[in-house]
């Protein structure tokens, strides 16, 4: 189940390079490369905030904020 | 009146770690080679002693990255070589150039180029010493002809480094390493010693490790402190960071050699004697200049005028100086034990260059006054 | 421990961003690994050191809010042991690339492991020169494409795990950018090791490496990480011997770390004299 509500997908598109490594391995299939060939959520409901793109960017482009996750820490 | 425990009979190398420990060195790096290996010694059993560090590294390139390393978290460092070891050390020479870090590095010269001619005197590395790293660069270079005097640019090498953030370079020479000769320790507070300055912004505003100070010099935030910045070899702006802006470029390019160059009649130290009248000078330095000074003491009991300029400073080159030590000579006599490399300096900086001449000797036998007497009576036209 | 939130642009200098890798580059996955790591320790950021040679790899001392020394081809531990015996209490990080690391600063390499000097050296082996534009290192293999191998390498690759271990770092692991978090969390422990600590990640040039060898973009060559390399001991390796294995090879606590042994003669040194 995806956690959408409850999470924000932060981008900087300056720092994207848009490689497409986040888009290739997000096992929900959230992201995709924008007309400019920079990274967008576009299925943002589906996220369930396994961060994997977040930790395999190489351009620290994208950051993954789960208030859930927050509130239980 | 001197305490005698400060009296010593010690070899030159051994006077050049006296002379470090006294301006406060905390931290050696280096690598044995013949014949600066007495000071790596000397300094593995004195430097933990006083609570510094000492390190045996695998190379010499190495030892100079562990003294630059070690100079940025606030010490006074120093590595010691010579020839073939002086040559390893030249590309991180370059870099504390550029990154400005105050750093000390002896080369007790023996007979080059490669290996060489390891145990024997030799004068063949000034021009390495000028122009070893690659690049334009100023570099300061110091020498001395005894023991007391290598004590005391040894203390002002690191003076000097501090000063100017700049390698400074002590470059003496097999004969006056291994000698044994007096010294006497001076007390503490006889000579100065200058200490590393740093910083006074206060944490939280922004600090500039490359910016210039209106006197020019450029307070240090040691590594480890409040204040956290970059360094690199690469040309920078006052933060640190990499920048090849041509402006930028052209700016600190500059900087770097005018700081130095800017104040060549301060750091040069020489001696001089008799050249009140003299009518033939002898330039010399090192080991050369104890025969230049035997000789011309010698020539001076037989009524004849001639004195002796010895250089302390090498680099960056006193020209000023030489020229108004040599404006009345006649003849201008170079002393060394190399091929010619002081002589070029002298002849550029002389109203009169043919008047320039060379003696020297470059067998590995330490220069006679006998030698220099021989191109003396040459120059006179009177025949050998 | 660390329980606030991770945000990279705490422990990034922003103004240089974006930075200059490649697109693809997995190099700055390596950034984040390391970044995520020391926040999660709570190290303070004065206390770091980070020394680097020259490279793509290397450029990383610049972008991190930490104390940074950029140095010169090779040669970053020989510093970073300067800094490290200096002053002991600093944790001295070292971010190398294969060419950096095992061609140039081969010697500097095995020396510091040999030492046993408490330094993180982190190997970010993209098989490749990427800096000066695709030429072989040591760590290519035989085999390859690359600019000065147009007809193939003949040049047999070193194993870092192997070599840092025969060389005496008493911390050893391998790790590879498409496992990020489980290289984060090598790079915790290597910090905190006190001794030398070799981290190898796997890293990938997508720009020289993998156009000349025909491996695909950034993303495929991840696709390799994850497919090539197991966990140290796994089943898998019955059937393929030549999978890379990942994990901890060396963790060994009982030897004396340099600094800590020099104190030893500081000791012995200041009561002889006295
Ligand atoms: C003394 C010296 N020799 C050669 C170079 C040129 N050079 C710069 S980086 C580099 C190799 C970089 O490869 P690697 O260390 O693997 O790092 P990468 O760029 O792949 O991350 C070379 C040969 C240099 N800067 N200095
Ligand atoms: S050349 Fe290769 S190693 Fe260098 S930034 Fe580009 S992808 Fe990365
Ligand atoms: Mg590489």
């Amino acid at each position: 189940m995806g956690k959408g509500k409850s999470v924000t997908h932060v981008v900087d598109k300056e720092w994207c390079k848009g490689c497409g490594i986040c888009v290739h391995f997000c096992p929900k299939k959230v992201l995709e490369l924008d007309r400019k060939g920079k990274v967008d959520t576009v299925r943002l409901e589906d996220c369930i905030a396994c961060k994997l793109c977040e930790l395999r960017c190489p351009d620290l482009a994208i950051q993954i904020i789960n208030k859930q996750e927050r509130e239980n820490d | 009146m001197t305490n005698k425990d400060n009296i010593r009979f010690i070899q030159g190398n051994e006077a050049c770690v006296e002379g470090a420990l006294y301006a406060g060195l905390n931290f050696f790096a280096g690598y044995p080679i013949t014949p600066s290996t007495e000071i790596t010694e000397h300094l593995s059993e004195r430097l933990p002693q006083t609570g510094g560090k000492f390190i045996q590294m695998e190379d010499e390139i190495a030892s100079m990255g562990a003294i630059i390393g070690a100079s940025l978290t606030g010490n006074k460092v120093m590595t010691a070589t010579s020839g073939p070891g002086f040559s390893l050390k030249q590309e991180a020479l370059g870099y504390a150039c550029m990154a400005e870090i105050p750093c000390v590095i002896a080369n007790v010269q023996r007979g080059g180029p490669s290996t060489g001619n390891p145990t024997h005197v030799s004068q063949g590395d000034i021009n390495q010493a000028r122009w070893g790293t690659h690049g334009d660069h100023a570099i300061i270079a110091l020498t001395a002809s005894n023991h007391q005097d290598v004590f005391k640019i040894t203390v002002e090498a690191f003076n000097l480094a501090e000063t100017y953030r700049t390698p400074v370079i002590i470059l003496l020479d097999e004969a006056i390493g291994h000698m044994r000769e007096k010294l006497i320790i001076p007390e503490p507070g006889e000579l100065p010693v200058v200490d590393r300055l740093r910083t006074h912004v206060p944490k939280g505003v922004d600090y500039h490790p490359y910016l210039p100070r209106e006197d020019d010099r450029l307070p240090m935030s040691d590594f480890g402190a409040q204040h956290r910045y970059n360094v690199t070899g690469l040309f920078h702006d006052m933060w640190g960071f990499p920048n090849n802006d041509p402006a930028v470029v052209n700016g600190l390019l500059h900087h770097l050699v005018d700081k130095i160059e800017n104040s060549v009649n301060d750091i040069a130290m020489y001696k001089e004697y008799w050249l009140d009248d003299a009518e033939y000078v002898l330039v010399s330095f090192g080991s050369s200049a104890r025969s230049s000074i035997h000789l011309a003491q010698n020539r001076r009991a037989r009524g004849m005028k001639i004195g002796v300029l010895e250089l302390q400073t090498l680099w960056p080159f006193p020209t000023d100086i030489v020229r108004e030590k040599c404006a009345n000579a006649k003849a201008v006599i170079v002393v060394e034990m190399n091929m010619g490399q002081v002589i070029t300096q002298v002849k550029n900086a002389v109203d009169n260059p043919n008047n320039v001449f060379l003696a020297n000797r470059i067998d590995g036998q330490l220069i006679s006054p006998t030698d220099i007497k021989t191109v003396l009576r040459m120059i006179q036209g009177k025949g050998v | 421990m660390n329980d606030t939130p991770f945000n990279f642009k705490d422990y990034v200098r922003s103004r240089f961003f974006p930075h200059m890798w490649c697109p693809g580059c997995g190099h700055g996955i390596v950034l984040g690994s390391l970044l995520r790591g020391i926040h999660e320790l709570g190290l303070n950021k004065n206390e770091i050191v980070m020394t680097s040679g020259i490279g793509c790899s290397s450029r990383i001392s610049g972008y991190v809010d930490f104390h940074s020394l950029h140095t010169i081809h090779g040669r970053a531990l020989s510093f970073a042991t300067g800094v490290k015996l200096s002053r002991p209490h600093l944790k001295a990080i070292v971010p190398m690339g294969d060419g950096d690391a095992l061609a140039i600063g081969g010697n500097h390499f095995i020396h510091a492991a040999r030492r046993n000097i408490d330094i993180t050296a982190i190997v970010m082996n993209n098989k490749i020169y990427g800096m000066t534009g695709g030429q072989f290192s040591p760590l290519s293999g035989p085999g390859k494409k690359a600019t000065t191998a147009p007809y193939s390498t003949i040049d047999n690759e070193f194993d870092i795990v192997e070599l840092a271990k025969s060389a005496g770092a008493t911390f050893v692991a391998r790790s590879t950018v498409f496992h990020a978090v489980e290289a984060k969390d090598l790079l915790k422990k290597a910090i905190m090791h006190k001794g030398f600590s070799v981290v190898e990640i796997l890293s990938q040039c997508p720009t020289y490496y993998g156009r000349k060898n025909k491996e695909g973009d950034a993303v495929q060559m991840m696709e390799g990480f994850k497919n090539n390399t197991v966990k140290i001991g796994s089943k898998k390796l019955e059937k393929n011997p030549n999978l890379i294995q990942r994990g901890i090879f060396v963790e060994d606590t009982d030897k004396p770390e340099y600094c800590e042994a020099y104190d030893h003669i500081i000791e012995t040194a200041m009561k002889g004299n006295s």
